[in-house]
């Protein structure tokens, strides 16, 4: 039961991993990543049409890279360059993403129904060896690819912060933009540029669902996934790994939540679907002065 | 043999405004040039336009003989050319070698953080500089936020350093630091801009001074022959250095009286000012003098002894209550806490006031009443507006400062507290608030004067309390005061 529950998480947790470190990207680079949601829709569609497209899943998950960014585009033009508020512009870009899928789900089929694509979910590759461990190899060294490049992810995302001049630059543009022009780049460019890779990694994240996970689009699917990625990047204290272990920790609570159904436990599972805000919101609610939170997140570039 | 800087008929414009008219100007290797000139000038515009941060409509810059055109801030740090910004560009989260890395190609794209970091140290011993690398910046002095600034030029190899208004927010032990640094980096042959709008700092420390006008360079000469006044005439084209009229007079009874008052960031003070009398707060920034000023004027709650202001004690009353009783208060963020910077100059005028005529008629606002009453106060106070529906946040920071002046001093306040009330202006616009700050105390108010500016504090005193650390290390007569001493004090060394 514990094993089941584990892999759960971990299955859970995948494509908020994807979304929670694109996430990062925008909100050290100093932008509310409120449209993660409508990031992680698009990539979730794009990798579903491409697959099926190219008969390819590396078709469709380029294509989920690709839809990422072209919201993560519209948010970066209209939040960075024309300085609109990061909130609004964030739940503009969700909304939109909601509404093209479905349009274009059903421009695909060619009537008024949408398309109906089904394909087989991404299967999972044993690593040799380690998956031969028993209890821990099955659980953690057998799973889909797109798991494993989440966690390379997740390593390549804490060199990149930690040990690059574009990292630092990076950070420092969530801190100080007017340091970063001053010590010659454009935290303009930074955060245009961050937003929209940002968006290419969370459009992973709805690859993840779709193509991954179910093998098929279905309308808003993303069900509120953008949002608790959102949550965990702030409970996870903007680092890769903090985020990382938000993410298992809100994907135990989702699986415990399933358990507890099946089993009867008289606890309201809109209880349960809550707890993962609520401690996103007492995290939130706890950063004082001493936070990590970038000093400049919200705040329009000086003209 | 090639000047390092000659920048020549510099033109820039900000629509009708020639902010930059033509200017010349020429920088020699191993020299110290003063940059005078009042907020306003086109100095900062100048600046801006050699360091790429704009581009000029005319002239040219040659920066060791080579044509400097059409570039960015980044060209210009290639090039050799710092600037030490008046707001540090630094980032508090980050330790000093994060700092020093941030945009240095030298720190590789990969970040090579052990040998950043011993070579800050390094440097920061052959220069007297005194940084540790590992220390994030949220925790240092505002003198060693600079000092950060400078060895960032020193890495990076800069001929030419810009600072700007380098001293305008150092105690003075820090300043003479700060001056003894710039002595060395000239002594290795580095170029040094030094813009000020403080004569006896320019007088000390430059070589040669060259003073803005208008845009225009209204005089050029070396320092060793060149005297205060003269220098000052050129900046605003007339003599301001005659010290203040403070007339002694015999101060009245006491109408403020502060008894073991203590509040949040303040340890138990107590002082009294009477009537007639100015009581001067000289400190470094951030040793409680905000919490001071906001303590008495009602935004920090007292946690213990008693505030009495002309006998009735006034310690746990609301903001209304004091206002009621007389008080007036110039708080130090013009911008944000004395203004409404999107609302117009008459709207500002009456924000204490809006309910009592002339401003309103009952329940309802007297548009007619606001506009009577701010052109009279836009009169007697000199605000320069297009009016009395003028955006506030147009005006410059001189005409910002008199709407304050204006709403709080036409009450004829028993006590004004003004806190950094002549910061960021102009020699003009700072004569203009301290005379009538001090017009205010002639006529029997009680004034508490809290500036970071010594000199300030110095000229317009009757009696000085010097502040650290959330206490009044001392507070001595005028004529007793000596400054290395209050120095001393201020940089929170015992007597």
């Amino acid at each position: 039961m514990t094993i089941d529950i584990i892999a759960a998480a971990i299955r859970i947790a995948t494509p908020l991993l994807f979304a929670a470190l694109g996430g990062l990207l925008s909100e050290r680079s100093g932008v509310f990543a409120v449209g993660l949601e409508g990031m992680m829709l698009a990539g979730a569609f794009a990798a579903i049409i491409g697959a099926s497209a190219t008969g390819s899943a590396l078709g469709g998950i380029a294509l989920a890279i690709v839809g990422g960014a072209i919201i993560a585009t519209a948010v970066a033009v209209i939040a960075v360059r024309y300085r609109a508020d990061n909130m609004v512009t964030g739940l503009a870009a969700n909304i939109l993403a909601l509404g093209l899928t479905s349009y274009l789900l059903r421009v695909i089929a060619g009537g008024g129904a949408p398309a109906s694509i089904h394909l087989d979910p991404l299967a999972s590759w044993p690593i040799p060896y380690l998956s031969d461990i028993p209890t821990i190899g099955p659980l953690l060294f057998d799973q889909p690819p797109l798991t494993y490049l989440a966690v390379i992810g997740c390593v390549l995302m804490s060199l990149f912060l930690r040990r690059t001049q574009a990292g630092l630059t990076l950070t420092a543009t969530g801190e100080n933009p007017e340091a970063v022009f001053a010590s010659g780049s454009s935290p303009m460019r930074v955060r245009m540029i961050a937003i929209i890779t940002g968006g290419a990694i969370a459009g992973l994240g709805g690859a993840v669902l779709s193509l991954q996970q179910v093998g098929t689009f279905t309308d808003g699917m993303t069900g509120g996934r953008g949002y608790l990625a959102l949550a965990s990047l702030i409970v996870g204290r903007w680092t890769p790994w903090g985020a990382a272990i938000a993410c298992l920790a809100f994907g135990a609570a989702e699986a415990l939540e399933l358990r507890m159904q099946t089993f009867g436990v008289p606890v309201s599972s809109y209880i349960v679907q809550m707890v993962p805000y609520l401690i996103a919101l007492a995290v939130l609610a706890g950063i004082g002065r001493s936070s990590r939170m970038p000093a400049s997140i919200g705040q329009p570039l000086p003209r | 043999m090639t000047s390092l800087l000659e920048m020549r008929g510099i033109v820039r414009c900000f629509g009708p405004l020639r902010a930059n008219d033509g200017i010349d100007l020429t920088v020699e290797a191993g020299h110290i040039l003063g940059l005078l000139g009042e907020n306003g000038s086109g100095k900062s515009t100048l600046m801006k336009v050699l360091f790429g941060m704009l581009p000029p409509d005319a002239g040219t810059i040659a920066f060791r003989g080579r044509p400097l055109a059409g570039h960015h801030p980044r060209e210009a740090m290639e090039a050799g050319i710092a600037m030490i910004h008046q707001h540090f560009m630094l980032v508090e989260a980050m330790t000093v070698t994060e700092n020093v890395m941030l945009g240095w190609p030298d720190a590789g794209r990969i970040l090579k953080r052990g040998e950043v970091a011993e070579r800050v140290r390094e440097t920061s011993r052959r220069f007297g500089l005194d940084l540790d690398p590992h220390v994030p910046i949220a925790g240092l002095s505002l003198g060693r936020r600079q000092r950060v600034e400078i060895l960032k030029a020193i890495l990076r190899k800069a001929d030419l350093l810009i600072l700007d208004e380098p001293t305008s927010n150092l105690a003075p032990p820090e300043v003479a630091d700060l001056l003894s640094i710039l002595r060395r980096l000239k002594s290795e042959g580095k170029g040094i801009v030094f813009i000020s709008h403080k004569l006896p700092e320019v007088l000390e420390v430059c070589d040669d001074v060259v003073v803005l006008r208008a845009g225009r360079v209204t005089g050029r000469a070396p320092v060793a022959g060149a005297s205060r006044a003269q220098l000052a005439e050129m900046m605003v084209g007339r003599d301001i250095t005659a010290p203040h009229a403070l007339t002694p007079r015999e101060p009245g009874p006491s109408r403020v009286v502060a008894r073991e008052l203590s509040a949040a960031g303040l340890s138990p003070l107590s002082f009294e000012i009477r009537g007639g009398e100015i009581l001067g707060v000289a400190g470094v920034d951030g040793n409680g003098q905000l919490e001071l000023v906001d303590a008495i004027a009602g935004l920090n709650r007292a946690r213990g002894g008693t505030l009495v202001l002309d006998g009735n004690d006034i310690t746990h009353a609301s903001v209304a209550a004091r206002v009621a009783a007389g008080m007036a208060y110039m708080p130090a963020d013009r911008g944000h806490r004395a203004l409404v910077r999107d609302m117009t100059v008459a709207e500002n005028l009456m924000l204490r006031d809006s309910r009592r005529e002339p401003y309103a008629r009952g329940w309802l606002l007297d548009a007619a009443g606001r506009t009577r009453s701010a052109r009279r106060l836009m009169a007697d106070y000199d605000i320069r507006a297009a009016g009395p529906g003028a955006i506030t946040a147009r005006l410059s920071g001189g005409n910002q400062q008199k709407v304050v002046i204006a709403r709080e001093l036409d009450r004829s306040p028993a006590v004004l507290v003004a806190h950094q009330a002549a910061w960021g202006l102009d020699p003009g616009a700072t004569r203009f608030v301290l005379d009538r700050v001090i017009g205010l105390r002639d006529a029997g108010a009680a004034v508490l004067y809290v500036s970071s500016e010594l000199e300030e504090v110095l000229a317009i005193s009757d009696r000085i309390a010097v502040m650290s650390g959330g206490a009044f290390v001392a507070i001595v007569r005028r004529a007793d005061a000596d400054l290395r001493q209050i120095g001393l004090w201020m940089a929170g060394r015992a007597a």
